[in-house]
């Protein structure tokens, strides 16, 4: 009996203790989740334990919330709270035994502080920036079918005049290459895509300038222009007929731009071999697809603007074309409209291609003109509009100041002050901008509108970083015979020799005479490593002449070229000769060696004015420089002069001639005046009576 | 009632309307031209024709000249008052694109097949054309630029050619130049009126210098005819007699002529509105409108009735 007493306890004692064992095992597994309820699990009765087990886990979840909702609170406004478990594991345990305390100043924290002040375009603080806060395998998410955005960039020069680049960016996101006909058009505009499709263009960039953009006095431009017209064209290389293709094409667009480009013909279209490569993707470089022309007379107006300006999503209607007024932009020293098209990756693994177009508008106001003489400027000054709301349609719409000069406000003041400051690697340069973001509401403050305005407090401003490529050009020699065509190029590095690529196109009634040409750089000679010419034919072609050439360190490069003027038809002069011919700006393109190391992932995120020409290599940027257009007076006859000989070889006939025939061929014949009438009676019966007459 | 009232609606009998505005003057001295021309494109474009059909041709530029004080404006009074070139301008043939030879072909419609539609005049034979011409004339001539001429004949052959190919329904030609009338003294195609600044023998003259500009700003007779413009609206009810009264010789120094025998309609009968607006004809009523049944189901009704009528009379007789 006792035995199985002692049986039976023994029994109930070992049961106990699996239950233990499980017990224990369950809430080990219950563990991993949450460490912070670790707190020790009685052997609690049996009854309790399942209840326990339930409860600890929902308290888990809710103590993973509330942990959750203090880490935003912290961190706000940063990106969403990670669905990293370690770090909340990390966290909540310091945050175990106490109250929920003010966060513990961690790296991870004080990277979001800065997120708060600095964007992510930095290259320098990529280890910063919290990308850890996401998993690196996941690609952030495809952008959406046709994309827009807009930015305007404001940079003060050192000269007190103030320089305003806006940039309108649409994707375009087709397949028109393989034939399927494109029917709907959302942003991208409908006229621009049907001349597109139809001429199978690849890549297309017009502009039009109107003045000179003073390199040593303004720097550098975000997107250089030569004054006048200029337009070339990367066709596909499944058109057959490429001339013909152009001639349309720049009718098509004169149409569209009420500009004259149908004076584009054979006498001023090259196909520059080396210059002007493609600027978008794809590897198509045979020169045959592509044509390069430029007029240098054409003016740009109002008519020129609007067209350009209905090209936009939101017109001129809301967002940054608000302050697009003709009567203040065309009222400055400088003013250039350009559209670039070329097809650009969509996203960072670029496994397909979208269509980009870009409108940049750069303008400079002169500080006398339109800023009156006082230093100090403001967008109501500039455009006489402020802006009051972003252009629905865009992504992002952005306003940049150059603070670069001003990183403690002592050089100028900018109202309304803002919070977000970007920096961004462009032209060689690093500078820092401060940063209006217009889809912000807040942007726009009590008034609704935002005006900024730049007062300067000094009155001097610091150096202006000298730019390293520069160009001039101008025509030597006297009389109306011959002359001489100058381009002088300077290279303004201190120890670095870099090369360059000039593209001269002259028309064909300047004879250029090319056993005169000769390159010379501190009074040496400098071989030209590669030359590439193509005389012109009368009437017929114009002449293109490229050379790479290697500008020593700190150096002045000077080309000279003899030419002689023709005699054109008279046919051919324009109505108004005596004004003079124009030859187009000379093209200097080149790798420039940077101080600052260039960004080169070119699918970042980054402002549009820094992400214009693709980006190889770290240690150069490209820069396209255009020196002056030459105005060149060619023999002129006197248009009067037909009348004038007309006159003369008519009175000199009546009179001379005429005078000398008569004299030569009159006869003289005396002849008597008729008699009275007595006189003719008596005549009568005279002769009746035969008797001589009277 | 509506049936009577649909043949009103086509009395004119154009639908559509274009406008041809050239100045054929050139260099900044030559800007009231260039005024001119942009104050009835001004009047034109309020009064409701649309840019797509309106061919502007201007010779050169004046607004962004150098030259120009206040760049991308040309004045039309001075003090500067009224801006003509306004914010939304389209320009189709410029600088060295106005020739004799291009107004020609845009008349006639004989261009190169490349040129685009902005700069093709694209009538039919319901359209009503406004043709403006300005620059310096003489007897039976305007100068292109400086360069060139066109006569009356070969302005009238045009004319002829036009109606020929039935480019036109109606036209209005109106020339301001010195001794205008020579201009239209050889026209012999049906439906044309026109209207000139002066007479054979006289000088059109300018109106206004502006010491600021410092040139003279518009020319007297379309001063006075922009005057007269500002005060129509797309709903007036003035007619060509009151056109042919815009500055009398007091005002214009020079006579105004106008000739209208080619023209078929009376002229008091022609509205302002059927050459310088692009007016629709609506009318609007807030009675409803039964419509009768279709005419097919009343034959087969009458055909079923005479199939009864003879089913009965056959059956009666029978």
């Amino acid at each position: 009996m006792a035995a199985h007493r002692c049986n039976i306890f023994m029994l109930v004692f070992v049961l106990c203790g699996l239950t233990y064992v499980l017990v224990r095992a369950e809430i080990e597994d219950t563990n991993h989740v949450k460490d912070a309820e670790s707190v020790a699990v009685d052997i609690a009765p049996k009854a309790n334990i399942g209840a326990s087990l339930r409860s600890t886990k929902t308290e888990d979840q809710t103590q993973a919330a509330e942990e959750e909702r203090q880490w935003e609170a912290e961190t706000n406004p940063v990106d969403a709270p990670s669905d990293n478990k370690a770090d909340h594991v990390h966290d909540t345990m310091q945050n175990l035994d106490s109250r929920p305390a003010p966060y513990v100043k961690d790296q991870t924290q004080e990277a979001a502080e800065e997120e708060r002040q600095w964007e992510a375009t930095e290259v320098k603080e990529a280890d910063h920036v919290p990308d850890t806060m996401q998993t690196p395998d996941v690609p952030p998410p495809t952008p959406a079918k046709d994309q827009f955005q807009e930015e305007l960039v404001i940079r003060p020069l050192h000269s007190g005049d103030i320089y305003a680049s806006f940039q309108f960016r649409t994707m375009w996101d087709t397949d028109f290459l393989r034939g399927s006909k494109v029917s709907h058009y959302r942003l991208f505009p409908k006229s621009l895509g049907q001349v597109i499709s139809k001429f199978s263009v690849r890549e297309l960039h017009i502009s039009f300038t109107q003045g000179y953009w003073r390199t040593m006095q303004w720097g550098q431009p975000f997107l250089p222009s030569p004054p006048g017209a200029e337009l070339w064209v990367w066709f596909q290389d499944t058109v057959t007929d490429v001339d013909g293709a152009w001639k349309e094409l720049t009718n098509v667009l004169s149409g569209i731009f009420c500009a004259s480009l149908n004076f584009i013909d054979s006498t001023n279209t090259v196909q520059p071999s080396a210059s002007f490569k493609p600027l978008g993707l794809g590897n198509v470089t045979d020169q045959r697809f592509l044509r390069y022309a430029v007029l240098p007379r054409e003016i740009v107006c109002t008519e020129n603007l609007t067209p350009w300006k209905k090209l936009l999503p939101c017109g001129s209607k809301a967002g940054l074309a608000v302050l697009m007024k003709s009567e203040k932009l065309f009222h400055s020293s400088f003013h250039s409209q350009a559209l670039h098209f070329r097809p650009v990756c969509q996203d960072w693994k670029c496994k397909s291609t979208v269509w980009e177009l870009r409108q940049t508008l750069n303008v400079v106001f002169d500080l006398h003109t339109s800023g009156q003489g006082k230093r100090e400027w403001s967008l109501f000054k500039m455009f006489s509009r402020t802006l009051t709301e972003a252009c629905p349609l865009a992504s992002s719409s952005k306003v940049y100041v150059d603070v670069t000069d001003n990183p403690q406000g002592e050089l100028f003041e900018l109202s309304p002050t803002t919070p977000l400051l970007s920096q961004a690697v462009v032209l060689g340069d690093r500078r820092t901008y401060s940063v209006y973001d217009l889809t912000n509401q807040a942007t726009f403050g009590q008034t609704r509108s935002l005006n900024m305005l730049l007062r300067w407090r000094a009155a001097e401003s610091g150096d202006m970083l000298r730019p390293l490529l520069h160009g001039e050009r101008y025509v030597a020699g006297y009389g109306l015979q011959t002359g001489e065509i100058h381009t002088l190029m300077y290279n303004n590095h201190p120890y670095r020799a870099f090369p360059v690529l000039l593209l001269d196109t002259v028309p064909w009634y300047l004879r250029l005479y090319i056993h005169t040409l000769t390159v010379t750089s501190k009074g040496r000679d400098n071989k030209p490593s590669y030359i590439h010419y193509q005389p012109s034919k009368d009437r017929l072609r114009p002449h293109l002449l490229e050379m790479l050439v290697q500008l020593p360190p700190n150096s002045v490069t000077e080309v000279t070229m003899q030419f002689e003027r023709a005699l054109l038809k008279w046919t051919e002069y324009t109505p108004d000769p005596n004004h003079g011919f124009y030859v187009g700006s000379s093209v200097i393109s080149a790798l420039v060696p940077s101080v600052v190391a260039m960004d080169t992932n070119s699918t970042r995120e980054c402002p549009l004015f820094s992400s214009f020409f693709p980006c190889k290599e770290e240690s150069s940027y490209f820069m396209r420089v255009y020196t002056e257009p030459l105005l060149v007076n060619l023999p002129t006859p006197d248009f009067s002069m037909p009348y004038n000989v007309i006159c003369l070889t008519c009175t000199v006939v009546a009179v001379g001639y005429g005078s000398l025939y008569n004299l030569l061929t009159r006869t003289f014949q005396v002849e008597e005046p008729s008699p009275g009438l007595a006189k003719r009676l008596a005549n009568i019966i005279r002769r009746l009576r035969g008797v001589p007459l009277l | 009632m509506l049936q009577a009232k649909a043949g009103q609606f086509f009395s004119s009998g154009h639908t559509n309307n274009w406008a041809v505005l050239v100045c054929t003057s050139r260099f900044w001295f030559n800007y009231r031209h260039v005024a001119n021309t942009l104050s009835v494109y001004r009047s034109v474009k309020r009064l409701g024709i649309p840019d797509s059909h309106i061919v502007l041709m201007l010779a050169d530029d004046m607004a962004c000249n150098h030259r120009n004080p206040k760049p991308a404006t040309v004045f039309s009074h001075k003090n500067m008052e009224l801006n003509v070139y306004g914010d939304d301008v389209e320009v189709d043939y410029r600088g060295y694109e106005v020739t004799v030879e291009n107004f020609l072909r845009v008349l006639t419609g004989r261009l190169p097949p490349s040129t685009p539609r902005s700069k093709r005049l694209l009538s039919d034979d319901h359209s009503n054309i406004l043709i403006y011409l300005t620059g310096h004339g003489g007897n039976g001539f305007l100068k292109f630029q400086d360069s060139e001429e066109i006569s009356n004949v070969e302005l009238a052959d045009a004319f002829e050619q036009m109606w020929t190919k039935r480019r036109y329904n109606e036209l209005l030609f109106i020339i301001d130049t010195c001794q205008g009338a020579s201009m239209y003294e050889r026209f012999y195609s049906p439906n044309l009126m026109a209207l000139a600044s002066s007479q054979v023998g006289e000088d059109s003259l300018s109106h206004q210098p502006d010491l600021a500009i410092g040139v003279h700003l518009m020319d007297r007779y379309t001063f006075y005819l922009l005057e007269f413009l500002e005060d129509i609206h797309p709903a007036s009810t003035a007619n060509m007699n009151d056109l042919f009264k815009v500055c009398p010789k007091s005002q214009c120094v020079s006579t105004p002529g106008h000739r209208t025998d080619l023209f078929l309609r009376d002229p008091g009968n022609v509205l302002i509105t059927d050459f310088f607006g692009s007016v629709r004809k609506v009318e609007i009523t807030m009675e409803t409108i039964n419509l009768t049944a279709p005419m097919v189901k009343v034959t087969s009704h009458i055909k079923c009735y005479r199939e009864e009528l003879t089913v009965l009379s056959s059956r009666t007789k029978g």
